[in-house]
């Protein structure tokens, strides 16, 4: 590996190691994920099952997959927009990053994906398993979307955490972000696919979300890896993940850039 | 290498302060939290950065590293722009900010030290080399494997030593480093920074509010107030201004009418209807063991200590001195 990038590859390991000395509170998570899994199953199955079966190209197995992968990825995927660097722009933490030889940005996406990663193990797998044994659903029998499928859940988590901390960065002119913060988790709450699969949408609707970041973080990688799209269009959801992510980067880095001009650290 | 490790010429920081009045307005108000600053640290030196709270001793600091912009005036560190080079700066200093942590809250020790490892780029051996030096000198040895959030305050902060240390900085920052730590605490922290300069030649910048600090650490001051510079010179210098205001506190064995009339003393105060009394004197004229002789011709004195005054004091001192 390039000696440019082995401290956030190191800080990403670190982000791992953080995350998982909390084993208790993972195992809450996941009993969290499950009961709401439950819940959005009632729902969703009632839905299909009003429309006679098949609703939008979701049976009941397939609408059983998302559920249970969407709930899994709820550990990984920051759909609250909360953050360390939120609070450690606040408290002035912040000036203990900009003392180190490396990107702040860079630090703190690396432990952030880190910390993804190492939920996806205690909260992620579990929650499919509780799905399959217990609701049943249909998964692909090839092993494309599944490669792809991993491709694309890496996209959404690095994803995420890039737009959260361009979301964090904007503490450095308000100190306070929670107001934004609590925007961006009811938005993102839609617009990710979490609470309902996109494609259930009115079309209005879905030509919004689709407009946005959000389902590049847990939708699209949902629809490759269950199989749901066909080949070339999770190839194209890969690409429109990629070029989301890259934007997402260069913005975070131009407002952390922007945001250090304007950055007040008093009192020690 | 004539050029000095920090160089500030005019150096300046306002912070707006709004404050509201009214439902919607909001009054603007400009605090200069360092005002024309201009100072100069030469290589191998060891400065100490002493001022009130407030005085703006850390928004320097924060100026010297390239974390705060300044609004006007110049700065040059290592002969850097701290701004423009702020990463290529951060591998010839390291920086102990006392309040916050540098360290992975819940991972262990030998954790932390391995991330700013790889931050820094050290190379692995050498890594380990500086690593098991540090830990032998701050005798972190039987904690390494602890996480960080189970430390004590004197163990940590010998951990955040270590952390700005590992890779082996020309200039080391230390804003106020003791705070907080008991006697022993303080000695082993300075003990430990004796032995680094010695043995590496480097430079220091100290603040703190701990005399002893001073007087163990630093040829030189730098006293600022209200963001100007008020004092800088020889630590004899600050000793004789310091010296001044000295105080003697005798118990003596019998309740005593207050001793207001010493040569050379200045009666403070009395307690327990004069059994403990408090005696300042001007160092310059008169010494401790003199007033001691005063005192105990007159009666018999049980337990004396002699109060340092604390940084406060001396800066306000100071700048009263200067107007």
């Amino acid at each position: 590996m390039s000696a440019r990038l082995l401290p956030y590859w190191r800080l990403l390991v670190a982000g791992v190691h953080e995350q998982s000395t909390y084993r208790l509170a993972m195992l809450g998570g996941l009993v969290a994920n499950a009961t709401f899994g439950f819940l959005k199953v009632a729902m969703l199955f009632a839905t299909v099952r009003a429309a006679g079966g098949e609703l939008r190209g979701y049976d009941i197995g397939s609408m059983s997959a998302y559920v249970w992968v969407s709930q899994g990825l709820l550990g990984s995927v920051n759909v609250a927009g909360t953050s360390d660097f939120a609070d450690r722009i606040k408290t002035g933490d912040v000036a203990v990053d900009f003392s180190r030889p490396i990107s702040p940005q860079g630090a703190v996406v690396a432990r952030e994906v880190g910390k993804a990663v190492a939920a996806l193990g205690p909260r992620g797998l579990p929650s499919i398993a509780i799905g399959a044994l217990v609701v049943g659903m249909s998964m692909p029998t090839t092993p494309w979307p599944y490669l792809l499928g991993v491709v694309s859940l890496v996209i959404g988590v690095v994803l995420s955490a890039a737009l959260v901390y361009a979301l964090a960065t904007a503490g450095f002119w308000l100190i306070e972000t929670r107001g934004i913060q609590v925007l961006y988790m009811v938005i993102s709450g839609f617009f990710t696919g979490l609470f309902v699969p996109i494609s259930l949408f009115p079309g209005w609707l879905s030509a919004i979300a689709t407009a946005t970041p959000f389902p590049s973080m847990m939708m699209y990688p949902i629809d490759v890896l269950t199989g749901r799209v066909s080949l070339t269009r999770s190839l194209v959801l890969l690409g429109i993940q990629a070029a989301w992510l890259v934007a997402t980067l260069v913005v975070g880095a131009l407002l952390t850039r922007a945001g250090r001009r304007t950055l007040e650290v008093q009192g020690g | 290498m004539s050029e000095p490790i920090i160089a500030t010429d005019g150096l300046t920081r306002e912070f707006v302060r709004r404050t509201r009045s009214g439902k919607l307005l909001r009054d603007k108000t400009v605090v200069r939290a360092v005002d024309d600053l201009t100072i100069s640290v030469e290589a191998g030196e060891s400065v100490g950065y002493i001022g009130a709270n407030g005085a703006g001793k850390s928004t320097t600091i924060k100026m010297l590293v390239g974390i705060l912009v300044p609004t006007r005036g110049t700065v040059r560190t290592c002969g850097l722009d701290p701004l423009a080079q702020r990463r290529r700066l951060a591998h010839e200093v390291g920086v102990v900010f006392g309040q916050r942590s540098q360290l992975w809250w819940d991972l262990p020790v030998r954790e932390s030290f391995s991330i700013l490892a790889a931050i820094h780029r050290i190379a692995p051996g050498r890594a380990r080399e500086r690593e098991a030096e540090l830990v032998g000198r701050l005798e972190m040895g039987d904690y390494l494997d602890t996480p960080v959030r189970q430390l004590s305050l004197g163990q940590r902060m010998r951990a955040e030593l270590a952390a700005a240390l590992l890779h082996t900085p020309r200039l080391v920052i230390l804003d106020e480093p003791t705070i907080g730590l008991d006697v022993l605490s303080k000695q082993r922290l300075r003990d430990f920074l004796i032995e680094e300069r010695r043995e590496h030649g480097t430079t220091l910048l100290l603040t703190t509010h701990d005399m002893g600090d001073i007087e163990r650490l630093c040829d030189r001051v730098l006293v600022v107030d209200h963001g100007r510079l008020a004092y800088q010179g020889s630590l004899d210098g600050l000793a004789r201004t310091v010296g001044a205001q000295r105080v003697l506190v005798v118990d003596l064995v019998a309740a005593t009418p207050d001793l207001t009339d010493l040569p050379d003393v200045v009666h403070l105060g009395s307690e327990g209807h004069g059994l403990r009394q408090r005696l300042a004197f001007d160092a310059e004229r008169t010494t401790a063991a003199r007033v001691l002789t005063e005192v105990s011709n007159r009666v018999a004195v049980r337990d004396l200590s002699v109060e340092e005054p604390d940084i406060e004091d001396v800066v306000r001192r100071i700048y009263q001195s200067q107007r």
